[in-house]
Order: C-alpha cells, then structure tokens, then sequence
C-alpha cells in the first residue's frame, strides 16, 4: 500500500505558492490584514469591550478632577493638567488589558482557532494580524481620551511631536504589558478569569504612581513602590512629553521596561501556547 | 485505487494519559472512512493529528501523499476540518465567514466572494448569508461550518462528530450532503459515537476504544461481527413476557432471549426472520405494544467487539 504513488497525478493544482521572500512577505501582509480586518469587525459589531477601555479612563479623569482636584492642587484646572498624562497611560494599558486576551480565549473556546491553524495561514499573522486591530484600538481610545481631556480644559503644552510621541510611548507599554493578560488567556483559558486579571492589573501599576498624587505625600511603602514601578517612569515621560520637563531618562526606562515584559510575557504566552495546542 | 489518507503507527500522549496509541488509519480516494468509539477513545486527536493540529509523539501520517509532520502548510491547503462544535466567527455574518477563510486560503477576493455565494447557495444559507452566524439556528450552523470546510474544495473533508446535537431531521439532510461530497470525489473522515450513522456514510469502518483501534471492516463486515440486527418486542401485558420470550425464540431459532424491563431483544438474520416473529406472536395471541427491527447497539458493538470473541487481530493488551 504506498503512499507515494498518489502526489502528482491525481493531486489538484496547486494554489499560488508563496515564491521569494517578498512573495512570502506580501503574503504575510494580506493574511495579517484580513485577520485585523476580521477583528475590528467583532468589535464593531460588539463594541462594549472597547468602550469599558475608553470610558474607565474618562470616568476617573472626570472623578479625580472635580472631586480631589481642588484638594490635591488648590483648583481642577492645575489638577486637570496635572493629572492627564496619568490618564493618557492608564488609558493604554486598559486598551492593551483588555482587547487581545479575550478574543484569543474566545478563539480557542470556540474553535475558530482551530479552524484558522488548519489553513494555510502563515503562523505569525495571527499574531501580526490581532497586533493591528489593537492599534485601531489605541488611536480610537485616544482620540475620544484628547477630545474630553481638551473639552474640559487641558492644554498640551508642548507640541504635535511631543504629543505624538506621548501617544506613542504609552501605547508601546499597554502593548507589552497586555501579553500578561495573553499568558494569562493562554494558561487559564477562562474569559472571567482574563477580564479579572485585566481589570484589576492597572490598579496596582498605574496608580501606584505619581500619576493622581505627587508620591512625597504617601506613607513610605507606597513611595517605595511608585519609585521601582515600571509604570512611573511612564507618566514621568509622559507628563514631560505633554507639560515639558526632563524626558530622555524616563523615557528610555520605559522604553528598556517595555522591552523586559514583551521578551518575559511574549515569550512565557508563546510557549504556553505551543504546550496547550 | 488510490490513497488519499493513511496513518501508520500513530501515538499521541498527554501528560500520564495516552490518547493514540499506535493508531492505523487508511482511505482510498473518495470513499467515506467512519471512526467509532466512545468519547475518549482517541478519535478526536487522531482527525487533530491528520488536520496539522497536533504533532503525534509516534507513528507517521500522510495526506494526499504530503507527510503531515513535514509539510504541514502543504497538507492545509488540501484538508478542510469541520470540528465537534461550530467553529465558524459567530459575530460575522456567514457571508463575512467564507470569504475570510477564502482570502486565507489565497484566492482572489472577487473569487472568495462567489464562491462564498456558490457554497451558501449549496447549503440552502442564501438567504441567511447576511445575518450574523450568532443568529443561526444549530442546524444552520452546522451547514455554514461545513460550508467554510469547503470553502478550498478540500480532497479530503475531516468531520469531527458532525452531527452531534442535531435533531433527527437535521442529521438525515447532513447525511445527504456528505455522501454528495463523497460522490463528487471528496474523500471524508468522519468521527462518530453513532453506528447508524457510520452504517448510512461509511464505505469502512475503524472502531477505536481506549486510544487502539479494536475493529476495521465493510458496516456488513462489521455488523456480522456483532450478530447482525435485533428483533425487539414488548408485550403490552408484562404477564405475557415469559410466554412472548418463548415465542420470539422459537421464531428466531436463535440463541436464548433476554427479558428484562419487559422488553424482550433477540438477534435475527433477514427479513423473513422478523415477519415470523410477528406471525408467530399473532398466533400465540401475544398483544404488544413494541415490534421493531434494529441494529445493535454501540454498546452491544462494543461488548462484542472487547469481551465476545474477537475475530479482528488486535494488538496483545
């Protein structure tokens, strides 16, 4: 009973096979796009995931201002200034928590995943592919996160660059925080678990910092915290890029810290994923 | 004759667990191959190891002639996967779902839509092409899933449990749409925990139990294996059993028959073989309430096939 005898014959043709790495490359590109394209799609059509990352930020902008602003600052507008670029990371790290875990969890639950890994997709379109929806994420949480921040009075005080690049900087830290919320989806596989994990992750990362209150008014523990938190080194970046002030040093931490959580958690998701599947 | 799947040897563990353990599969070009046995036995790995999805620990797989373990991209472009659950986006529309996998699979996007259209039209989804999947009805499902298998016209379709859940009409019209694709020269691994079900598709049957195949033969090969089909009968006064016992087997002339729970169950060979039974309790003036023809049971295949004699040569356990 051989096997080899059946190839050429009586096998159909071929589709196109990716020739040369450019081939391979643009092919990388479409597979990407329409992976995206599939998962901007769902959060069209369910957009209550996208909206918990774009409003929880607003909400606490709005809270924080107008219920300490005047007790932290002497008025809401300094407290407003003061207080954005906080929001501005906060807002990153909650889009990133939240969009790529669930929908791998919900993929491989349901058996889309299967059903993806069983065509010729090439493997890292997948990734590339939710990686690009969660861009069109970012841009629209901060878009709608610029919109009430300047409705209610914030001014950047810098330029386009500067505010560009503070977009830039806390979207590369929600970007490599959010492979936590990944390995977490990959291990557990558990969509109330990842939402938990996701929601509950900035707390300790994004306020234990100076980002609400200036950190020489908590008690020492705290300080001690917000002074080796990653996330600290973001919202001074962050608040020198928007307000002015020193920039190079925290921003470089951040982007060196950025560098240790995509490494660590990528990493960790990506074996994870290979032991489970 | 030729080929389209074999897999030789196929060992597959989990931890402690073995799934596979070393598991043959074969099918010529366009035939139906039907794997039984109960949940657990293995036939889910084995389809996730013929479908690139799992690497097996042991053994060698080929698909269409391309060695699944090393050209598994070469393997995809030829397999189409329908899995235990519908495995379609359930937020996109069904139209949305075919296409994606077309554009996937490289085709154009002009052709990914009509074939999209072709195969929604095939499945009686036109209709519903623009409604999110979330909306369809399982029967619905079901079709769309298949559908999306089809969408690279697959040489060979793996069907993992393709009628679960389904009412009894809903499995009959999938019936016929599987053994259309088969007619067309598509060859279909299907699972199932349903004999009747490998009975109606199947040209061979693989039983597997605990991670071993314990059978393979023709469904008539198979069904003579574990005696053929069953006469049953419940009288309607459950006084009468003893006497309607005795009446069954002396139609039957077959080996003692069983009563328990008022229903009395014996093997029979023919047609004729059930009109004597009728004849026979009409002259006894037996009133029942139950009369039936039916294949034996997976449970009695499998008492037969583990515990009975075992014709089929099997590895030593």
């Amino acid at each position: 009973m051989s096997v080899s005898t059946t190839t050429a014959a009586t096998a159909p043709a071929r589709p196109r096979t990716p020739a040369g790495g450019a081939a391979r490359r643009w092919r990388l590109a479409r597979h990407s796009l329409a992976l995206a394209g599939r998962a901007l799609t769902k959060t069209r059509r369910n957009p209550g995931e996208l909206m918990d990352a774009v409003i929880l930020p607003v909400v606490f902008l709005v809270l924080f201002v107008y219920l300490f602003g005047g007790a932290v600052a002497g008025s809401t507008q300094e407290y407003l200034q003061y207080l954005f670029p906080g929001i501005l990371v906060l807002t990153t790290v909650l889009t990133g928590q939240i969009a790529t875990g669930l929908s791998i969890v919900q993929d491989m639950k349901k058996g889309v995943f299967d059903r993806l890994r069983s065509l010729p997709v090439p493997r890292p379109a997948l990734l590339l592919g939710s990686v690009l929806a969660d861009a069109v994420r970012y841009v629209i949480a901060l878009v709608v996160l610029f919109a009430v921040g300047y409705a209610l009075g914030f001014r950047v005080e810098t330029d386009l660059a500067s505010t560009l690049a503070a977009c830039g900087l806390a979207i590369v830290l929600g970007f490599s925080l959010s492979w936590l919320t990944v390995l977490v989806a990959v291990l557990l596989r558990n969509e109330i678990m990842v939402s938990t994990v996701g929601f509950l992750l900035p707390f300790p990362l994004v306020f234990g910092t100076g980002m609400a209150a200036p950190v020489d008014t908590m008690p020492g523990w705290l300080q001690t915290w917000a002074e080796v938190n990653p996330v600290s080194r973001a919202i001074e970046a962050s608040q020198g890029l928007l307000l002015g002030g020193p920039v190079a040093g925290p921003a470089v931490a951040t982007l060196l810290w950025s560098g240790v959580f995509l490494a660590v958690f990528g990493t960790a998701a990506v074996l994870a994923y290979r032991r489970v599947v | 004759m030729s080929t389209a799947f074999e897999a030789e040897g196929l060992v597959k563990r989990f931890g402690a667990t073995t799934a596979l353990d070393g598991v043959d599969l074969h099918a010529e070009r366009g035939s139906v191959l039907g794997v039984l046995g109960p949940n657990g036995a293995g036939k889910t790995t084995a389809i996730r190891v013929l479908a690139t999805l799992l690497r097996a620990d042991a053994g060698r797989a080929v698909v269409d002639g391309l060695d699944v373990g090393a050209d598994p991209a070469a393997v995809r472009r030829r397999i189409g996967l329908t899995g235990q659950y519908a495995t379609v986006d359930e937020e996109l529309t069904g139209t949305e779902n075919l296409v994606l996998f077309g554009r996937l699979l490289d085709l154009p996007a002009a052709e990914a839509r009509t074939r999209a259209a072709r195969l929604l039209d095939r499945f009686g989804l036109a209709d519903a092409g623009g409604r999110r999947a979330s909306t369809y009805s399982g029967g619905m499902r079901r079709r769309l899933d298949l559908a999306a298998s089809l969408v690279g016209s697959p040489s060979v379709l793996f069907l993992d449990e393709p009628t679960t859940g389904l009412d009894p009409g809903r499995r009959e019209e999938l019936w016929r749409t599987i053994r259309s694709l088969a007619d067309d020269g598509t060859t279909v691994l299907l699972t199932t925990q349903y004999l009747e079900e490998a009975d109606a598709l199947a040209d061979e049957i693989t039983v597997i139990d605990d991670g071993r195949v314990i059978a393979h033969d023709t469904p008539a090969g198979l069904k003579q294996q574990v005696g053929g089909q069953r006469v049953v009968v419940r009288p309607r006064d459950p006084a009468d059993v003893a006497t309607a016992a005795d009446v069954v087997a002396r139609a039957t002339g077959g080996p003692a028959v069983a009563p328990r729970g008022g229903v009395i169950t014996a093997a029979v060979d023919g047609e004729r073989a059930f009109a004597d039974v009728v004849r026979a309790l009409e002259q006894a003036d037996v009133a029942v309430t139950e009369l039936a023809l039916r294949l034996p049971s997976l449970d009695e295949v499998f008492f037969a096939l583990t515990d009975g004699d075992r014709t089929t040569p099997t590895e030593e356990s």
